[in-house]
C-alpha cells in the first residue's frame, strides 16, 4: 500500500491511485516543464480511511436512504456523510504518511512551513470526455500539517457534497467506483496567474493560443469572480494579435499572516494595468504550446507568475487538461474542400479586393 | 472633441506656400491639376507618395516619377491586360507627387482575364528562363550606359577627324549621348516593371490565402516565410562586413581606423599585408559600391562609388565590433532554419491534404518570384540610377564650367526637356564662335527656381486629397504603399495631439529610447548609438548605420517597403506608415516602438 506518491513519480499509469490532476502534473514535471513540487495522498489512502471506519457500508447506506431529487434530504445526507469523513480517525499510517510527506515538501523546497494548495484529484476528473471538475473542492495557503491534514480530509469529503452525490447519480456513475485522490502542492504566491487554451476557445482556430489573466491568484480567473485580461497570441510567432486590457477589480492573495488565501479589492488605478506584460505573455504562451506538444492534443491549462521567483523563471504550470469542447467536435463547417492554385489563383486574388475582404472579417 | 473628417482636401484648395508663386512652370505641364479639369481631378483619390519621394522635386527629378509610374502602368494596362486594374496616374502639387490608382471598367474586365491568363501565365511558367534574360539585358543597359561619356567641347576639333574624314564634331555625339542617356533610363524602368507586377500578384494570393487559413496571423509571418536568405540587396553590407573581418585578420584595422580616403588608402598600402586587402576592397567596388545613400531617385542622393567616406565610415564601425568581439555576421543558418520552422508550423496547422496541397503550390510561387522583388532595386535603383546620375553630374559640370551656371549641380533645376536646348545652346556658342546665351540667361533663371523649391519646401504636404473609396482595392497599392483603408481611416482621423502614432508592423520588438529626427541621409552621421531613428522614409543603404540605433520609425511605407525588409533583416523594431511621425515627433524625446504591433508611444 503507498499511500503518498510524489508527483515526480506520478505516471499516466498511476491514473487510478492519484486521480487525473496528479498524472497530469506528473507527467509534466518529468517532461521538464516547470511544475511547483508536490504529492498525491492516493487513493490507498482514502480506501484505508474509509475501510478503517467502516465507512463504505455507512456510506451506501446512506445513499440508498435518499432520493437524490428531494434537495433537502440529499443536503441532509450529504452533511451527515462529510461529517462522518471528517471527524473519524485518520488511521495511524495514513496519517504519519502524509506528515512525513509534508515535512519533505517543506525541506525540499527550503521552507519551515510550506504553504501548499490542496486539492482534489479525482480518478474521474479530468478525464477527456467527463467534466467532473468543480464538482470537488480546492484549498489555497494551507500552513503546517494540522491543517494539511484537515484540509485534505475536506477534499475527501467532498465527494459527497450534495452537488457530487447529484450529478453521479444523473450520469449514471456507480458512487462507489469513484475513490479521491488528494494533490498537495506547492503553492505559488502568484503576481498574476489564469489560464490559457492552446485553441481560440471562440472559434477553435488551432493556429492560436489565448490567455485570460488577471491578479493574484488564479482561481479568480476560473471561478469567473473577475473579467481578466484577454490576449490571443499567434501560436507559430508567438505574437500578440489581439489584446483587450479589462477592468480588474478584485484578486486573492496570500495574507501571510492570516495563513490563508483573501479576496481584495483592487485600487482604482491599478484595476486597468495589464496583469502581464507582453514578454510575458509570450513566456506564457510558449508554456501552453510546450504543453500542448508534449500531449499532443489541445491543452486547457493554469500558470501562475510566481512573485517569488527572483533569478528563476517565474512562469509556472499549476494544471494541465486536455480541450473538451473543439477537439472533440467533427471539422470546422468552413473549412473548403477546392482550392485554385497557380494563375487562377493569382487571378482570383487580383479580382478580389484584399481590403474588402479584411473588412468583412472585422 | 474633433469631429468626423469624412474627405480630404481639395488640391484647388491646397495653395503654395508665399514664395513659391509660379512653382507650376518647374514641372511638365500633364503633371499639375489644371483649372480646366477640376471636376475630373476631384473626383478622384489622391494620395502623396512620401515613402519614394518625401521631398521637393527639382525639375529634373521628376524623370524618375514618371518613368516608374508610366511603366508600371503599362504592364497592367498593355502587357499583362492585370483584368480589374490600371495604371496609376501622377501629378505633382506644391513641388510633391500625388497618385491615384486606376481601376479597369467593371463592363471590360471580363475581356481582359483570358489575355492575362495567357500572358502573366506564359511568364510565371517561363519565370527562371526570363529572368536569366532580363539580368543579360541590365547587364548589357548598365554597360552601355557606363560607356558613354560627355566631355567638354575642345578648342578645335581633333586633327585625326580630320584625316578620318569624319565629317562631324564633338557636340553631335555631346547632344545624342544625352538623348541616350534618357532613352537608357526610360528603358531600365520598363525593365524595372516588366516581373514586379506580377511578384507582388503571386505574393498577394500566399498572403490572402494565410489570411483566410489562419485569422489574425501577422504580416510579418507571412513575409518570412517568403522572404530570401542570400538576398542581392544586402550585399554591399555583407561585402563591409567581409572587409571589416579581413582587415582586423590582416593587421590593417589601425590604419583604416582614420583619415580621409586617400590618406587611408595610402596608409593601408604601406602596411605589411595592406596590398591584399585593398585588391578586396576594388573588388567589392563593382558592382556593389554603385549603391545609394538615398533610394537612387534624386539628383542629390550620395553614391557610394563617388563618395567613398560613406562606406568606409559604415566599414570602421564594423571594424569596432569586430575588435570588441562582436559577431557581426547576418546569421543565415539561423534565419533560413527559423523560415523553415514558421513554414512546417503553420503547414500542420491546415486541416485538410487540399489546403496543405494548396499552400505549398502558393507559397512555391511566392518564393520563385520574391527573389526578383527583393534584387531588382538594386540592379535599377541603385546601380544603374548611380551611373545614370554620374553621367548627368558630368554633365551638368561641363555646362558649369562653361558659364551656364555657377554649380554643376545647378543642371537639375532644368526641366529634361529644357537641357537639348541648353546643350544646343552651348553647341551653338561653341560652333560659330560666340559666346553661348546660357551664361546671361540660367543663372537668374535658376535662382528663381531655387528659391521657389525652398519656399515649397517648408511646407510638408498634405497626406491626401479628395474622398477615399469605400476600399482600396487596387492590390500595387496596398502592397507597396501600404495604403490600405484602415490606414486611410488613420489619417483621416488623426489628431494633432496624438501621443500614441500607429503605423504598420514592418519588423517586430519593443524599444522604448531618444529619438532623432532624420530628414535625409547628411544628417545620418548625428545618430547616436542606441536611439531612435525617426524619418519619412529610410533607404536600403542606411542598413550599416542600423547598427548603431535601437528602432526605425517612419512616415510612409508598407510592410513590402524596401525599408520594412531591411529592417527584419537587421533585427531591428520597425513601425512604418505612421503618417506623420517625422512632424510630431522631435529629436530628444524619449518615445517606445512597439514593433510588433505598429504602435509608437510619445513618453
Amino acid at each position: 500500500m503507498n499511500y503518498i506518491l510524489s508527483f515526480e513519480d506520478c505516471r499516466q499509469g498511476d491514473l487510478a491511485r492519484v486521480g487525473g490532476k496528479c498524472a497530469s502534473l506528473g507527467t509534466l514535471l518529468q517532461a521538464g516543464l516547470l511544475v511547483p513540487p508536490g504529492f498525491a495522498v492516493t487513493t490507498d489512502a482514502y480506501e484505508t480511511m474509509l475501510a478503517a471506519n467502516d465507512l463504505f457500508g455507512t456510506i451506501r447506506k446512506n445513499l440508498d436512504a435518499v432520493d437524490p431529487r428531494d434537495v433537502e434530504a440529499l443536503e441532509g445526507c450529504s452533511a451527515s456523510i462529510r461529517g462522518l469523513i471528517e471527524t473519524r480517525p485518520i488511521p495511524p499510517g495514513v496519517e504519519q504518511a502524509i506528515r512525513t510527506a509534508y515535512l519533505d515538501l517543506c525541506v525540499a523546497t527550503g521552507t519551515d512551513e510550506l504553504p501548499v494548495a490542496v486539492r482534489s484529484s479525482a480518478t474521474a476528473e479530468d478525464l477527456p470526455g467527463a467534466s467532473f471538475a468543480g464538482q470537488q473542492d480546492t484549498y489555497l495557503w494551507i500552513v503546517g500539517a494540522e491543517a494539511v491534514l484537515t484540509h485534505v480530509r475536506r477534499c475527501w469529503a467532498s465527494l459527497y457534497t450534495s452537488r457530487a452525490i447529484a450529478y453521479r447519480h444523473d450520469q449514471g456513475f456507480d458512487g462507489e467506483a469513484v475513490l479521491m485522490s488528494v494533490a498537495v502542492q506547492k503553492m505559488v504566491r502568484a503576481r498574476s496567474a489564469g489560464v490559457a487554451m492552446t485553441l481560440n476557445p471562440v472559434n477553435g482556430d488551432r493556429s492560436k493560443i489565448v490567455i485570460d489573466s488577471s491578479f493574484g491568484l488564479g482561481e479568480t480567473v476560473v471561478g469567473g469572480l473577475v473579467t481578466p485580461d484577454n490576449f490571443v497570441v499567434d501560436k507559430v510567432m508567438l505574437e500578440v494579435v489581439r489584446r483587450t486590457i479589462s477592468p480588474k477589480h478584485v484578486e486573492l492573495v496570500a495574507d501571510l499572516h492570516e495563513r490563508r488565501a483573501i479576496e481584495r479589492q483592487i485600487e482604482p488605478e491599478r484595476q486597468l494595468e495589464a496583469s502581464l506584460t507582453l514578454d510575458e505573455v509570450k513566456a506564457v504562451a510558449g508554456l501552453a504550446k510546450a504543453v500542448e506538444r508534449h500531449h499532443g492534443c489541445p491543452q486547457d491549462i493554469e500558470w501562475a507568475l510566481d512573485a517569488d521567483a527572483v533569478d528563476t523563471e517565474p512562469i509556472v504550470l499549476l494544471q494541465s487538461r486536455p480541450e473538451t469542447v473543439w477537439s472533440q467536435a467533427s471539422a470546422e463547417p468552413t473549412v473548403r474542400s477546392e482550392y485554385e492554385t497557380g494563375i487562377t489563383s493569382v487571378l482570383s486574388t487580383l479580382m478580389n479586393p484584399l481590403a474588402a475582404k479584411k473588412r468583412s472579417e472585422a | 472633441m474633433s469631429t468626423q473628417v469624412k474627405r480630404f482636401a481639395s488640391p484647388y484648395e491646397d495653395p503654395a506656400p508665399e514664395g513659391a508663386e509660379g512653382w507650376e512652370s518647374l514641372y511638365p505641364y500633364f503633371l499639375i491639376f489644371r483649372e480646366d479639369r477640376r471636376k475630373e481631378e476631384e473626383s478622384k483619390f489622391w494620395f502623396c507618395d512620401a515613402q519614394h519621394w518625401p521631398n521637393v522635386f527639382k525639375p529634373f527629378d521628376t524623370i524618375h516619377v514618371e518613368f516608374a509610374c508610366k511603366c508600371l502602368g503599362q504592364y497592367n494596362a498593355r502587357h499583362l491586360m492585370i483584368p480589374p486594374a490600371n495604371g496609376v496616374d501622377y501629378r505633382v502639387h506644391n513641388g510633391y507627387c500625388y497618385m491615384t490608382p486606376l481601376a479597369v471598367a467593371p463592363e471590360d474586365i471580363p475581356a481582359r482575364v483570358p489575355l492575362f491568363l495567357e500572358r502573366a501565365g506564359y511568364y510565371f511558367e517561363n519565370w527562371q528562363s526570363l529572368l536569366e534574360n532580363w539580368h543579360r539585358k541590365i547587364r548589357a543597359l548598365i554597360d552601355e550606359l557606363d560607356e558613354l561619356d560627355f566631355e567638354p567641347l575642345p578648342d578645335v576639333v581633333p586633327l585625326e577627324w580630320i584625316k578620318e574624314g569624319v565629317g562631324l564634331d564633338p557636340t553631335t555625339d555631346l547632344i545624342a549621348d544625352y538623348h541616350r542617356a534618357i532613352e537608357l533610363c526610360y528603358k531600365a524602368y520598363q525593365y524595372h516593371f516588366e516581373f514586379l507586377n506580377l511578384g507582388y500578384a503571386a505574393y498577394l494570393d500566399f498572403f490572402g490565402f494565410c489570411k483566410e487559413s489562419f485569422p489574425d496571423i501577422p504580416d510579418l509571418a507571412i513575409a518570412r516565410m517568403v522572404q530570401g536568405i542570400q538576398v542581392d540587396l544586402f550585399r554591399p553590407d555583407d561585402e563591409l562586413k567581409r572587409l571589416a573581418k579581413l582587415a582586423v585578420e590582416l593587421g590593417v584595422a589601425g590604419a583604416l581606423k582614420e583619415g580621409s580616403v586617400d590618406d587611408t588608402v595610402a596608409a593601408v598600402a604601406a602596411a605589411p599585408r595592406g596590398k591584399e586587402w585593398l585588391a578586396e576592397w576594388e573588388l567589392a567596388k563593382e558592382p556593389w559600391f554603385n549603391y545609394s545613400s538615398g533610394n537612387g531617385f534624386y539628383s542629390t542622393d550620395k553614391v557610394w562609388l563617388d563618395h567613398l567616406d560613406i562606406p568606409l565610415g559604415f566599414l570602421r564601425n564594423y571594424i569596432e565590433q569586430v575588435e570588441r568581439g562582436e559577431n557581426i555576421d547576418r546569421p543565415l543558418e539561423q534565419v533560413a532554419a527559423e523560415r523553415e520552422r514558421i513554414t512546417n508550423e503553420y503547414r500542420e496547422l491546415l486541416v485538410s491534404d487540399e489546403a496543405r496541397e494548396a499552400f505549398g503550390g502558393k507559397l512555391t510561387l511566392a518564393r520563385t518570384v520574391f527573389p526578383y522583388v527583393e534584387n531588382h532595386n538594386f540592379y535599377i535603383e541603385h546601380w544603374t540610377m548611380s551611373i545614370f546620375w554620374r553621367k548627368m553630374r558630368k554633365l551638368g559640370h561641363i555646362l558649369a564650367d562653361a558659364g551656364f551656371w555657377p554649380n554643376g549641380d545647378d543642371i537639375f533645376y532644368l526641366r529634361r526637356d529644357e537641357i537639348p536646348v541648353a546643350l544646343f545652346d552651348y553647341a551653338n556658342g561653341w560652333g560659330v564662335g560666340a559666346e553661348a546665351c546660357g551664361p546671361h540667361y540660367w543663372p537668374a533663371e535658376i535662382e528663381r527656381r531655387r528659391k521657389i523649391v525652398e519656399a515649397l519646401e517648408t511646407k510638408r504636404p498634405i497626406p491626401a486629397m479628395n474622398e477615399p473609396p469605400e476600399v482600396i482595392t487596387e492590390p500595387f497599392t496596398i502592397m507597396l504603399w501600404g495604403i490600405t483603408t484602415e490606414r486611410v481611416n488613420k489619417w483621416l482621423a488623426g489628431s494633432e495631439q496624438a501621443t500614441e502614432l500607429t503605423g504598420m508592423s514592418a519588423a517586430p520588438g519593443e524599444v522604448e529610447g531618444i529619438a532623432r529626427v532624420v530628414l535625409g541621409a547628411e544628417d545620418l552621421d548625428q545618430l547616436q548609438e542606441g536611439e531612435i531613428l525617426v524619418t519619412q522614409v529610410t533607404a536600403p543603404s542606411w542598413a550599416p548605420v542600423f547598427a548603431k540605433i535601437a528602432a526605425v520609425v517612419t512616415d510612409i511605407g508598407g510592410i513590402m517597403s524596401h525599408a520594412a525588409i531591411v529592417c527584419r533583416e537587421y533585427g531591428l523594431p520597425a513601425v512604418t506608415g505612421t503618417g506623420s511621425a517625422s512632424r510630431q515627433i522631435a529629436t530628444g524625446q524619449r518615445i517606445r516602438v512597439d514593433g510588433t504591433n505598429g504602435i509608437v508611444t510619445l513618453l
